[in-house]
């Protein structure tokens, strides 16, 4: 057993995992900050919607498009300078997270904008009828309806989130995916890409499960 | 009181103007329970969307109580449309609020109402439409009687002075349908509330409506007393939903005329003489012989009537004729 784990530092993998958790706690965070409201601005600016804006929508989806059809290793050489910009470095757990950010915020926001679709419009017509205001109803109705959609959303993005976090191991990220490419991939230690491995299978895991709790207990249908 | 002043409605689709609803003049009443029938798609939908502006007009002034609300202001328009309780085919409750935060809600939203308010408010809706057990259920866990009894409470909950029924009990099954009609029929009497109630079921305007317009294709068609327009239907859309709900096939009832001898007359009875011994009477005194080829005897809301159409043969039939029509018997002579 010594043998086979030999190359394996048990506190270097656990300072990689919690890094692992932090880039993904944190871009999680930020994600779903910036993701919601661009979610919910394409719902309601989208045709035959309470706003109906198309030009508003068109820009907008364009831009979410852009971020979206990126490849995430492109985004993330991409983002360098931007990132330096913001945070003074893109190396570290710090660095990975604008690029984090920046992959999750807009496929989350399509996954609200999808789950508010959901939401039947008799409810929307209803709410209007009571006399409420589109502040009321995106608040009273809207988010309260769909918030089983947007916590199973919020599952989804954290899993992508995760293996984006290992992607940006790349260009000097930190956490399990750094560990597994300059440990397991660039000297050939097999059994810490095996470890690394296994331990995103195990959060990922870990994450549904809380996820459907989550949508489950939220869900009143 | 709800004016239509050549109210009309037409959608663009594709660039050209579809019309939903052609000029429409009508006027309901204060307190009145106002029952508009129709096919889907003749317009009825729209026409009582209008009231509360859900569909804003493209043409023609709706005035409410007399005010003009096809000019308020987007604030005055949410400030009025507290005062119009709406109900749903599907219900519309909210699937993550149980009954009670479903009966507060358009109390919350109204921002004038104290806690102490709103709590007493919806424990006497809650009594009101039998529901005071079920308090904390979510939507999902009630029959759709129960759903449809919520949103009556909801509805209700801003003591509106007008009540918009949009397909309330299509639905539902017919022993659900008939408690629910019910429901409105009291709460039409207890509060004076104004009731407009969409439906293609001509039943449903028979046990609860006061008046009925019936539209067709994006036009009222007829319009009056629901005793007048359901017992002596003028236009063919209007006879088709008459024969409808007393499930008559038209052309059976040709072929059923055909075969019986004499002449044929259908005497319509409303209220006190559905209830008199006429007909034995009348033929004893004429010396007419009748048998009876279809009939029908049932309420309108609370008035009693019967509708027969008889086959008379020997015997004086113009004297029968003339005192069925001193007793009140509305006669017509269909051969």
């Amino acid at each position: 057993m010594e043998a086979l784990l030999s190359n394996v530092d048990w506190p270097e993998i656990g300072i990689a995992s919690w890094d692992t958790l932090v880039m993904v706690g944190m871009s999680l965070l930020f994600s779903v900050l910036a993701g919601l409201p661009i979610g919910v601005l394409l719902f309601l600016t989208s045709k035959r919607q309470l706003l109906d804006q198309p030009l508003a929508y068109g820009v907008l989806s364009f831009v979410v498009n852009v971020l979206r059809s990126v490849p995430f290793i492109i985004l993330l050489i991409v983002m360098i300078p931007f990132t330096v910009m913001l945070i003074g470095t893109s190396l570290g757990v710090a660095g990975a997270i604008p690029p984090l950010v920046a992959g999750g915020a807009p496929f989350f926001a399509r996954l609200v904008e999808t789950s508010l679709r959901e939401v039947d419009r008799g409810i929307i017509e209803a709410t209007q009828a009571m006399g409420a205001n589109v502040r009321q109803i995106i608040f009273g109705a809207l988010l309260p309806e769909a918030l089983p959609g947007i916590i199973a959303g919020i599952t989804v993005t954290a899993i992508t989130l995760v293996s984006y976090a290992a992607m940006s191991g790349v260009i000097g990220g930190g956490g399990l995916g750094d560990l597994a490419i300059r440990f397991g991939y660039q000297r050939f230690q097999t059994d810490v890409m095996v470890i690394t491995v296994a331990l995103l299978v195990i959060f990922v895991q870990v994450l549904q499960m809380a996820g459907d709790r989550l949508v489950l207990y939220f869900s009143r249908k | 009181m709800i004016v239509f002043n050549q109210v009309q409605k037409s959608y663009q689709v594709d660039g050209r103007a579809i019309p939903a609803l052609h000029p429409t003049d009508m006027t309901i009443e204060t307190g009145e329970v106002f029952g508009i029938v129709g096919h889907s798609g003749a317009g009825k939908s729209t026409l009582v969307r209008l009231i509360n502006l859900l569909e804003p007009p493209t043409g023609g002034d709706i005035v409410i109580d007399g005010e003009n609300i096809t000019r308020y202001s987007a604030a005055e328009l949410r400030a009025f449309r507290r005062n119009v309780g709406m109900i749903f085919q599907h219900f519309n409750l909210l699937s993550s609020k149980t009954v009670s935060d479903n009966i507060a809600f358009p109390m919350k939203l109204a921002g004038i109402y104290s806690k102490a308010e709103i709590r007493d408010r919806v424990q006497e809706l809650l009594d009101r439409v039998g529901l005071a057990d079920h308090a904390t259920k979510y939507p999902s866990q009630l029959s759709g009687g129960q759903k449809q009894r919520v949103g009556i409470a909801r509805a209700l909950a801003c003591r509106p002075t007008i009540l918009l029924c949009d397909e309330a009990t299509s639905a539902l099954d017919p022993q659900t349908t008939q408690s629910v009609l019910r429901l409105l029929s009291e709460i039409n009497k207890e509060l004076g509330l104004t009731i407009v109630l969409i439906t293609h079921e001509m039943d449903v305007v028979r046990r609860v409506c006061d008046r009925v317009a019936v539209m067709d294709a994006g036009r009222v068609v007829e319009m009056g007393a629901v005793s007048d327009v359901f017992l002596h239907p003028k236009h063919p859309t209007t006879r088709d939903f008459v024969f409808e709900s007393e499930s008559i096939d038209s052309q059976e009832r040709q072929e059923d005329l055909q075969k019986a001898s004499g002449r044929i007359l259908r005497l319509t009875f409303k209220g006190e003489s559905t209830y008199q011994p006429l007909l034995g009477s009348v033929a004893r005194a004429s010396g007419v012989d009748f048998s009876i080829l279809s009939g029908r005897i049932d309420h309108i809301k609370d008035t009693p009537y019967g509708q027969l159409t008889l086959s008379l043969v020997g015997g004086d039939l113009e004297s029968a004729m003339t005192a069925l029509e001193a007793a009140d018997v509305h006669v017509e002579v269909l051969r």
